[in-house]
């Protein structure tokens, strides 16, 4: 086990959790500030994926595809928004979960019709082809862009709700949903604003991952459950939580599956190893909130004090 | 009253109804139509499972395919062994014998459930649902990883296990098992909901500090209502299992846990009959509209997404009333 | 003092910067109506809190029938017999009030881990709670949920749960919040009746209640205990004209 292969896991396991991330940031908000549960954030992400491998595919351009793919979720989001959503504010948690797992069914079946049922491919773009020499080994080029990319959005969202009039309604709804009406600002068009910023986040999550996994219905699920867990253990409505969240189980997750087995085999046979090491490892990063939540049953960090 | 007797008749209607169809499906030599029954009949009974929980306790587990699948591969293992003839574990060998392999299901996901249910009650709101998501997801991991019993493949069962006096092999007599542990179960939901120990936990979910300050400790009633439902879902894992003669983590995966508070929804929570009615309506919305287009999902959510926009009550909700706690 | 059944000694509570209790002492005795009271923020929901046990004091002992409490739930207190209503009605929406009542009867008797008999029919249950319900004068009401009640109607059936309890000690907090003054008169008659059975820790808004029924009185002013003894004195007490009647005469 050389030092190269555990620094290229590391920052696999960083790329992953940047890109759980930008999923997790969106759901966070829209927890904190509007109280909802929103299971069909992965068909966002899918929606993101699916309409920028397919305009990449028409144009021949990646980032028309990735533009494309952002604002195809961000108009989705703000569309169920006004439709459906709204209506599930005052309602309790299971009636959300159930109206947007069903929000679920429709977003992917109709993906399906209009795609059809095959996946999508969609290629790195021309540019981030091949990879860079980080002086022990040598690291995918696009993957690593996909980190610098990742970085560049979390600030860019720390400034948008630090510094802009759309963060202060953003805090403000978080703390106190009568202050900000009291303020004047127009709740319904705030929720439909970060609704579609969230969207839009996990729209960009999706098209930008695309490219290193086929694009397909059902991709935006299990990503979705990562995004629970990891805004569960950062405590929900915290975008800081979001953010320790996702880079502890992008990395927990990545170098379980990749130590987990070779520890095993220092004491067992190399075959058994393998198995109850990959078992172990998948079930890390649950064992990892479990343990967060009977500590800590509001996570890491509470927004709400 | 006038709506409880209108819930009475349309349960009596509802239960007589999943008779009915597959006996005259056997007239008509229709074996494909008896199994759909069974399985309504089985979901149903999982679904019975967690409307206690969910419906009688106010617990949302969105987890509750882990005692499903449990079930499962209870049913799969012992069968598995005794195939073979090897033991399961510390010597002890497999068995085909349903009864006990019912005995056991319901032992190990009760156990399970008691584990779950102490760690997750100490949550409430968004993190109980996630947290059960959690441990079912890690169940789902776990038979996905494990080599041992067909990981991702699953794990057939060759030859339906046994009931004492009952030809399992016949679509009918095996409809007959699930429709009879079925009627059962929903007899022990009725008791329960009317004994003392309902009457705790419905006010439980309603108002947990005023049940604490008559000296009913939350907790405790919780954690016995989840292990009991825990016990039956489990129990209808192990008879899935057997109906499809098939095990796999599929069984244990959150959209099985989502189907399950789907199928109660569309009843009606907390209903007796909800549940054979919602597995009745899933399984025919499967039947129907997949024959009809490979888009039935598309149909099926729109009709949920109505029911709860609309219908909060589910379907018993719309035809038989409000509830009433006389 | 020591026969008392309910006693306080050093109780402290903060949050954050803020001393919600301090130092609070106080004791109930048989057969008296202690009423407890103060102005808005002054804490008095904080330590009803802390004697119920739904939160827990830093500090500071509670002591209930010579039993030390402090580290008891709510659920264990009120199976010792500290018999709560809350300020605001806290019941059971779908239930009537007759299922209410039979609630507190079930859990008065310890028995709520029963799966099997229904307790529509369960006469120990069905029987006491109708003679509640008269007593209290919520007998023709006895079907209605809970959640349609009048709010009236709901502080009656507070105090019908408290009653089903037969609790050693009632704590009562603001029974008469909203009330109409005819109600008031009546819940007022009750209360002088009721303490023959248990006494009462009494925390009320209404003056001219407290000081026509407390055998003694508390006031409660930035988490401190100010001044402890009877009405009259309490009246004459200048500290407490300052800090809490401000100069205005009290309502005889």
């Amino acid at each position: 086990m050389s030092l190269a292969l555990v620094l290229e896991q590391l920052l696999n396991g960083v790329q992953f959790g940047l890109m759980l991330f930008l999923m997790s940031a969106g759901l966070t908000l829209v927890f904190g500030v509007m109280g909802l549960i929103n299971l069909a954030h992965g068909s966002l992400y899918m929606i993101g994926a699916f309409c920028c491998a397919a305009f990449a595919a028409m144009t021949g351009n990646f980032w028309l595809g990735l533009v494309a793919g952002i604002a195809a979720a961000a108009a989705a989001g703000a569309i169920i928004e006004v439709t459906v959503i709204r209506r599930l504010y005052a309602r309790d948690h299971l009636d959300q979960v159930l109206a947007t797992f069903a929000l679920i069914l429709i977003l992917s079946e109709g993906v399906r019709l209009i795609f059809g049922p095959f996946p999508l491919y969609l290629n790195v773009p021309d540019v981030l082809r091949g990879t860079v020499d980080l002086g022990v080994t040598r690291y995918s080029l696009y993957r690593l862009a996909l980190i610098g990319f990742g970085i560049a959005v979390a600030v860019g969202l720390w400034l948008l709700i630090a510094k802009t009039r759309l963060g202060i309604q953003i805090r403000a709804g978080e703390s106190d949903r009568e202050m900000i009406a009291a303020l004047g600002v127009n709740i319904r068009w705030l929720y439909t604003v970060v609704f579609a910023l969230g969207a839009a986040l996990a729209g960009m999550a999706g098209a930008l991952v695309g490219a290193i996994q086929s694009v397909q219905v059902g991709m935006g699920e299990p990503v979705l459950i990562l995004a629970f867990v990891v805004i569960v253990i950062g405590g929900i409505g915290s975008i800081k939580g979001a953010m320790v969240g996702a880079l502890l189980v992008g990395v927990i997750d990545t170098m379980g599956r990749f130590l987990l087995p070779r520890a095993f085999a220092t004491f067992m046979e190399p075959s058994q190893a393998m198995g109850v090491g990959a078992a172990l490892a998948s079930m890390l990063i649950y064992l990892l909130m479990a343990l967060v939540l009977i500590l800590r049953p509001k996570g890491l960090f509470p927004a709400h004090g | 009253m006038v709506e409880a007797r209108r819930e009475f008749i349309l349960n009596a209607v509802i239960v007589l109804a999943l008779f009915a169809v597959p006996l005259w499906a056997l007239m008509a030599g229709e074996p494909f139509i008896i199994s759909l029954a069974t399985r309504v009949a089985i979901l149903a009974l999982a679904a019975v499972g967690l409307n206690i929980a969910l419906g009688l306790g106010g617990m949302v587990s969105f987890g509750h395919a882990l005692y499903f699948g449990i079930g499962g591969y209870c049913a799969g293992i012992l069968a598995h062994h005794a195939f073979s003839g090897t033991p399961v574990a510390f010597g002890l060998s497999g068995t085909n014998q349903m009864l006990v392999i019912w005995a056991v299901a319901m032992a190990l996901s009760g156990l399970v459930a008691a584990v779950v249910g102490a760690l997750s009650l100490r949550t409430s709101g968004i993190f109980f649902i996630m947290i059960t998501l959690a441990f079912a997801q890690m169940g789902f991991f776990f038979t996905l990883s494990w080599p041992a019993y067909g990981g991702e493949d699953g794990l057939p069962i060759f030859v339906r296990n046994q009931f004492p006096g009952v030809n399992t092999m016949r679509p009918w007599e095996l409809f007959l098992l699930a429709f009879g542990v079925l009627l059962v179960a929903l007899v022990v939901f009725a008791m329960l909901r009317a004994s003392r120990f309902g009457a705790a936990l419905m006010a439980i979910r309603q108002n947990p500090d005023r049940a604490a300050a008559v000296g009913i400790s939350p907790f405790g009633v919780k954690l016995t209502a989840f292990v009991i439902s825990g016990m039956l879902t489990g129990l209808a894992g192990a008879m899935m299992a057997d109906l499809s003669r098939f095990t796999s983590p599929a069984m244990m995966a959150w959209t099985m846990s989502g189907e399950l508070i789907v199928i109660i929804i569309l009843g009606g929570v907390g209903r007796l009959c909800a549940p054979v009615l919602g597995a009745a309506i899933l399984v025919g919305f499967e039947t129907l509209f997949g024959g009809w287009t490979e888009h039935w999902q598309l149909w099926l959510g729109l009709v949920l997404l109505g029911v709860v926009l609309f219908a909060r009550g589910g379907v018993i909700g719309l035809i038989a009333g409000r509830e009433g706690h006389g | 003092m020591d026969s008392a059944v309910l006693e306080l000694e050093g109780l402290c509570k903060a949050f954050g910067a803020l001393k919600a209790t301090d130092d609070v002492s106080l004791t109930l005795q048989p057969g008296e109506i202690h009423a407890l009271i103060g102005p808005n923020g002054a804490g008095k929901t904080t330590l009803m809190a802390q004697i119920s046990g739904a939160q827990a004091p830093d500090a500071g002992v509670i002591r209930f029938r010579g039993q030390d409490v402090t580290g008891l739930s709510v659920a264990q207190r009120a199976r010792l017999g500290l018999g709560r209503s809350f300020q605001i009605s806290s019941l059971i929406p779908e239930y009537s009030a007759r299922r209410n009542v039979m609630l507190a009867l079930q859990a008065r008797q310890g028995h709520s881990y029963r799966f099997l008999w229904p307790v529509r029919h369960d006469r120990s249950l069905t029987g006491p709670a109708r003679a509640i319900l008269d007593r209290v004068g919520l007998g023709p009401r006895a079907s209605v949920p809970a959640g349609v009640l009048a709010h009236g109607e709901r502080r009656l059936l507070e105090i019908a749960i408290a009653l089903a309890l037969e609790p050693a000690c009632f704590l009562l907090d603001e029974p008469m919040a909203g009330m109409g003054t005819e109600g008031v008169g009546r819940l007022v008659a009750f209360l002088r009746d009721l303490k023959q059975e248990a006494p009462i820790l009494l925390v009320e808004h209404d003056m001219d209640a407290v000081f026509a029924l407390a055998d003694r009185v508390s006031v409660l002013v930035y988490g401190r205990i100010i001044a402890t003894g009877t009405v009259g004195e309490i009246r004459a007490n200048p500290e407490v004209r300052r800090a809490y009647l401000g100069d205005e005469e009290p309502a005889a």
